[in-house]
């Protein structure tokens, strides 16, 4: 009861699925909308349990005095005013200088958009302590990287401009765009294609159980 | 010229000194990055709640569900196609709602019915669509004539022994026979059932350079992706020390 | 010079390599030098269709992106609308990264107010929906399935552009500006299953991922990158917009880190292959 009901669902659904990609019937096609809709708002619930979980691990934390303890009161703090502030009315996420808005562009964007530009200053130091030529395919990737760094800026051209057509950093790394890096790029759908298939047919016919988690 | 407000000055130096504080992190771990991270946790949980909320669940669960109850108090249609209605709008809020049972250990096997749901669906999608995409559309894009290839490569060298100007067809006809063999090759590397020995041994070989290239290339993409997210905070920076002189006509 | 020099530079605290990063990032951006940006053909591709097509084409442009990769993504965006606006096209739009809902709501009306264009007959933005593999396949279908209501809370018939519009099919093409990994569902799903003619609009990260998909015609044009956005920014004549500006200190910064690379490398070699990290 506890994992066949779930198997059952898993291979009724899926198979449905898979087989009404090939079948145009108008039931079959009302079916299947109905079934992504379904989905969609399923997939809704499960995000609010992904918040939850959050709001769980910090309360926990607050309660316990664990480490770091106080700043899991900001982040409850701010969650709940949040949901508050954009609750507060249906036009709370639409009007531009609401404080939903305002708290959107001027608290979470900022600190988003830093957080990544963070990895500027790491790929820098990478390059610096740890890409190193050791070997011929080292020495391949480094070559390949500073060619398509050096031929997608203008200073490229600038530096092989007057060598003739074909030769230049841009047409160069053109080049290994168009065909090395489709080459391996390719090779590797193919794998992952192959590996979502399998996959996607190991759940269906209940050979991949992790999903279910453990317990009975 | 926009005219800046006080207040949006106000705001635009919180955003200023939250980015500071995510920068000083490059120094060392200290409290002010920790409070700007455990703030950004928060917001961002709060604001997913709101989207959520206005956007999908308002419109496809709770409005279809209040519509399909009002129904019930319409003389016209039969009822049993009504309370259809009903049960066809509440299944998806239910299966939806005994995620919930996750929380409780004694009856977190249930939320298993909700993820079988999920899972059966997308990979019952996935499984036509992603071998269609990835494997036989890219199979057949694979299947490039050797013969219009080497016949192109042909041509180019004749014209480059008779001293004439190359085209450089010859190098585009060798980037085709790159792409047809290092395909091969590179699935060659990546296919460990047979030793890589003799044959199978040379196309890995081979199937590992040219992958070595492609991830040159994406490594050199990965920088300036990178450089490009620093330059937008800049931006951003050098926009609030503009509105601060704007402000106070400096 | 000497191995205990290379040492020490094998050595250097990495905050002194942030440092300089940031100035050389910084330092070009304060003044505008302008170095010319070569068109790649697979952005061309993008702007030849868009050019193509006739006034009151419906063009549907989906845009996932937050604020992590709106550096990237943001001035790409702006120009492809502004191109289609500005060829009088009428732009279907969504954004299916929940991050990015309220900065591209706010994008598209923006640019839109700039060309006179008003909403419900010359734009429509759908908003957000999860889990948008599900989605895309029901908008295959038709888009007031996942979408009964735009961002707006309007119902789709109510919008004079939406009538008669029901699914991809009604669509002249789709230029997908994407920072995740949903750029594989569109050519899945949205090309595969259902034949729309889609670009794609990526990162740099995920750029080379998809010259696969170029060379299959899967997808028929690639913006990747700022550097992507610089060359639309150009072909519709923007020269002085954000990215073409911000190319001065790719250009500058990217020079930086190959010395880096290489006098790492020297160091490393320098030192005898002793240090090994």
């Amino acid at each position: 009861m506890k994992r066949e009901v779930p198997l059952a669902i898993v291979f009724i659904c899926g198979t449905f699925m898979a087989f009404q990609y090939f079948v145009p019937h108008y039931i079959s096609a009302a079916i299947y909308q109905n079934a992504l809709n379904w989905t969609i708002i399923v997939g809704i619930f499960t995000l609010v349990v992904g918040i939850g979980s959050l709001v769980d691990l910090h309360y926990d934390r607050i309660r316990f005095r664990k480490d770091s303890w106080k700043y899991s009161i900001v982040t409850l703090v701010s969650l709940v005013l949040m949901t508050v502030i954009g609750l507060s009315s249906p036009n709370a996420i639409q009007n531009p200088r609401g404080l939903f808005m305002m708290i959107y562009f001027y608290v979470l964007s900022p600190v988003i958009a830093t957080m990544f530009a963070l990895l500027a200053f790491f790929i820098a130091s990478a390059a610096f302590r740890a890409f190193r030529a050791r070997n011929v395919l080292a020495s391949l990737l480094l070559l390949s990287a500073m060619i398509v760094m050096l031929g997608r800026i203008p200073i490229g051209d600038m530096l092989t401009g007057w060598l003739p057509e074909g030769l230049r950093f841009s047409d160069i790394a053109r080049y290994i765009l168009d065909y090395p890096n489709t080459a391996a790029k390719r090779a590797i759908y193919i794998g992952v294609g192959l590996g979502v298939a399998a996959t996607s047919l190991k759940i269906i016919l209940g050979i991949e159980r992790t999903w279910l988690g453990g317990g009975q | 010229m926009q005219l800046v407000t006080f207040g949006d000055l106000i705001w635009m130096t919180s955003a200023a000194f939250l980015t500071f504080c995510i920068f000083s992190f490059l120094f060392r771990d200290n409290p002010f990055y920790r409070f700007a991270e455990h703030l950004t946790v928060g917001v961002s949980a709060g604001y997913w709640i709101a989207i959520l909320y206005h956007t999908s669940l308002t419109d496809l669960w709770l409005e279809p569900l209040g519509a399909s109850f009002k129904a019930l108090g319409h003389p016209e249609g039969s009822i049993i196609a009504k309370i259809g209605v009903i049960l066809l709008n509440l299944t998806p809020g239910l299966l939806g709602l005994l995620m919930f049972s996750r929380f409780f250990s004694k009856t977190s096997w249930i939320s298993r019915w909700s993820i079988a749901f999920y899972l059966g669906i997308s990979c019952g999608v996935e499984l036509p669509l992603f071998l269609q995409s990835f494997v036989v559309r890219q199979v057949a894009a694979n299947m490039i004539d050797p013969r219009a290839i080497f016949s192109v490569m042909g041509a180019d060298l004749t014209v480059l022994f008779n001293y004439g100007n190359s085209t450089l067809l010859f190098w585009q006809g060798f980037g085709q026979l790159i792409i047809l063999v290092g395909s091969m090759c590179g699935l060659a590397y990546f296919y460990f059932s047979a030793e890589h020995k003799g044959f199978m041994g040379g196309a890995a070989k081979i199937g590992i350079w040219i992958l070595m290239l492609g991830f040159g290339a994406t490594f050199g993409y990965t920088v300036m992706s990178r450089i490009s997210l620093l330059i937008g905070r800049f931006n951003y920076l050098i926009g609030w020390v503009s509105a601060i002189g704007d402000y106070f006509r400096i | 010079m000497t191995q205990a020099f290379w040492h020490k530079i094998m050595d250097i605290d990495r905050r002194w390599i942030y440092l300089v990063i940031g100035i050389v990032t910084f330092v070009p951006m304060l003044r505008y030098i302008g170095m010319p940006v070569q068109i790649t053909s697979e952005v061309k591709s993008v702007y030849d269709r868009i050019e193509s097509l006739q006034p009151g084409t419906i063009v549907m442009v989906p845009m996932e992106f937050d604020p992590a990769t709106a550096a990237e993504l943001q001035p790409m965006s702006r120009a492809i609308l502004r191109h289609c606006f500005s060829r009088n096209l009428k732009v279907l739009s969504t954004a299916f990264m929940i991050d990015g809902v309220v900065l591209i709501e706010n994008d598209l009306k923006v640019i839109a107010a700039e060309y006179g264009k008003v909403y419900g007959k010359d734009y429509v933005y759908l908003g957000y929906k999860p889990y948008m593999e599900v989605v895309l396949l029901n908008m295959g279908e038709n888009f007031r399935k996942p979408f009964p209501k735009d961002y707006y809370g309007n119902k789709l018939d109510d919008l004079p552009m939406m009538k008669g519009v029901n699914n991809y099919s009604n669509l002249a093409c789709i230029v997908n500006v994407n920072g995740t990994s949903g750029a594989d569902f569109w050519i899945n799903y949205a090309n595969g299953r259902y034949g729309a003619p889609l670009a794609l609009g990526v990162t740099a990260v995920m750029a080379t991922d998809y010259y696969a998909f170029l060379q299959s015609k899967q997808i028929f044009g690639l913006i990747g990158g700022l550097k992507g956005a610089a060359e639309y920014e150009k072909l519709i004549g923007r020269n002085k917009d954000i990215a073409n500006r911000s190319m001065d200190a790719v250009s500058v910064a990217h020079v930086f880190i190959i010395l880096f690379i290489i006098i790492g490398n020297i160091a490393f070699f320098a030192t005898g292959r002793e240090k090994r990290i």
